[in-house]
């Protein structure tokens, strides 16, 4: 079905919208769940007074950062200062609009569960992280605080470093679904439900470990959060923001985290398919079901992934700075050079030539 | 649409490099770079080289530049100084650019009839197509390209390492 370029435009927006007004409320949340599930792991409650169990705590942390006080120090570098927090926000909202979160299900010719279906998905999604880091880079150095500058120099140099582990981990799902675009990766993994997922069935479990333990580090989280390591650098990068202004690099960083459980999901984990595969596919058959049933497993396995990231920070202890980078460079890239051979050999001996 | 796009970014392209030579700190003559890159980046893809426009993103934009303004940083390198240059500069140069820009613009005009798969709209190469050309066709010099950047990488070792 074919529709004018006047509707496309407004559906396309009221999409946009939604998926913005969504990520950002469950950036929100995935700050309470953070400060709960932390809370659990060192036996205390965490927030619990606003409201049940604490459920409007971050709409009250939003108001109060909204009214305070917007502080700029004397000796920044204005520009730079100003507009690194809102690069570092909009290019972690930006990777959004790739991600597909449901079947395809259009309705007067527009997608409705993904905002852009390109060819190259996967490679926008690692484009605009890599350039994610001139907020923080930026942030750093226009403070003119020694604090946030050596912040930010880790955080550069650790995101340099662990983007190649990156890339290289995506390398075997990529030569498996022989595509870039993530409908068409989530397809190759969709026929028999979880065995045929890439990180059981496809034997890219390796692939995966060293895509989390890089994102973790892309993303600045424990155990790789050394540019915001507060027993040395108070608060790194961000040490001299106030107000909005700190409010958009907290939000930037939770937004990664969704985008990073978003692509596992997508490469590794079928993203919206059903576990049990075509199972139960006849005990849900009206078209609401099938549209609404994929974006319970794919936010299911979102969730996991957010819960997995706050687990993972409330156990696991900082790393030393080489011990950061000889991690990356003398383990990381190696083994995951290993899996491409590897993938790539069991792929000519086992699949036909085509 | 296309060519609006086109001419959008053509604009900031050219915006963005004229700023980088004015600019006089060099942190912001490196995110005029940025832009310039970045830019682009999107006429590939208006040409319709999705893969090129996206490697320019991530190599460009997101892997070479961060180690500029790295460095930037590190030095902290402070305003330049504006000097009034020196007479050779206006007597040789300007004739020289002039001669340059003259010569450039006759070749492309002369051999206009050879761009001709290159133009903007729905067009498309894909990755496949891409990779079908590099690693098939023109396999051999992507191999010898490749052990030369090894070569300038050993180089770069060799003379970073410290004597005995």
């Amino acid at each position: 079905m074919e529709t004018g370029f006047v509707p496309f435009v407004i559906i396309s927006i009221a999409k946009i919208l939604v998926v913005v007004v969504i990520l950002l409320m469950s950036v929100a949340y995935t700050v309470l769940l953070e400060r709960k599930l932390v809370g659990r792991i060192q036996n205390r409650w965490g927030p619990s007074r606003v409201g049940p169990f604490g459920l409007l705590q971050p709409l009250v942390d939003g108001a109060k950062l909204f009214l305070k006080e917007d502080l700029m120090p004397t000796a920044v570098y204005r520009p730079l200062y100003i507009i690194a927090p809102m690069i570092a926000l909009s290019c972690a909202l930006m990777s959004i609009a790739v991600v597909p979160f449901g079947a395809n299900i259009t309705w007067h010719g527009v997608d409705l569960f993904q905002i852009a279906d390109v060819n190259i998905g996967l490679l926008v999604i690692l484009g605009i992280t890599s350039v994610g880091v001139y907020g923080i880079a930026l942030s750093g150095w226009s403070s003119n605080n020694k604090y946030s500058l050596l912040g930010s120099l880790r955080a550069s140099a650790q995101v340099i470093s662990y983007e190649l582990a990156l890339g290289l981990s995506l390398v075997g799902v990529v030569m498996r679904a022989g595509t870039f675009r993530l409908r068409d990766i989530v397809d190759v993994q969709a026929t028999h439900g979880l065995i045929s997922w890439n990180f059981f069935g496809g034997f890219q479990f390796v692939a995966f470990f060293i895509y989390l333990m890089a994102a973790y580090a892309e993303t600045n989280r424990a155990p790789f959060d050394l540019p915001e390591a507060e027993s040395e650098l108070t608060a790194g990068y961000h040490t001299e923001y106030s107000s909005m202004k700190f409010a958009m690099f907290f939000m930037a960083e939770y937004a990664n985290m969704i985008t990073v459980g978003c692509v596992a999901t997508l490469l590794f984990f079928g993203g919206w398919t059903s576990p049990f595969g075509h199972l139960f596919d006849n005990l849900l058959t009206g078209i609401v079901a099938q549209a609404v049933l994929p974006v319970f497993w794919f936010v299911l396995k979102v969730f996991f992934f957010l819960f997995l990231y706050i687990w993972v920070r409330g156990t696991l202890p900082r790393f030393r700075y080489d011990q950061l980078m000889g991690f990356g460079w003398k383990f990381l890239v190696p083994v995951a050079i290993a899996n491409i051979v590897v993938t790539s050999l069991w792929m000519g001996i086992l699949l036909p030539v085509q | 649409m296309h060519l609006a796009l086109f001419i959008i970014f053509g604009a900031l392209c050219v915006a963005g490099a004229l700023n980088l030579l004015f600019q006089r700190h060099p942190i912001n003559s490196a995110l005029s770079l940025i832009v310039v890159m970045s830019s682009l980046a999107v006429l590939y893809l208006l040409l319709g080289a999705e893969f090129l426009a996206a490697a320019q993103v991530i190599v460009y934009s997101g892997a070479i530049m961060v180690l500029f303004t790295f460095v930037i940083m590190l030095l902290n390198a402070g305003a330049e100084e504006r000097t009034h240059g020196s007479k050779m500069a206006y007597i040789a140069g300007i004739p020289g650019a002039a001669i340059l820009v003259a010569l450039l613009t006759f070749v492309f005009l002369s051999n206009r009839g050879s761009f001709a798969q290159a133009r903007i709209g729905d067009y498309l190469v894909t990755t496949r197509d891409l990779s079908q050309v590099l690693f098939r066709d023109l396999l051999l010099p992507f191999e010898v390209t490749s052990v030369l950047i090894l070569i300038a990488i050993l180089g770069a070792v060799a003379l970073a390492r410290k004597e005995h």
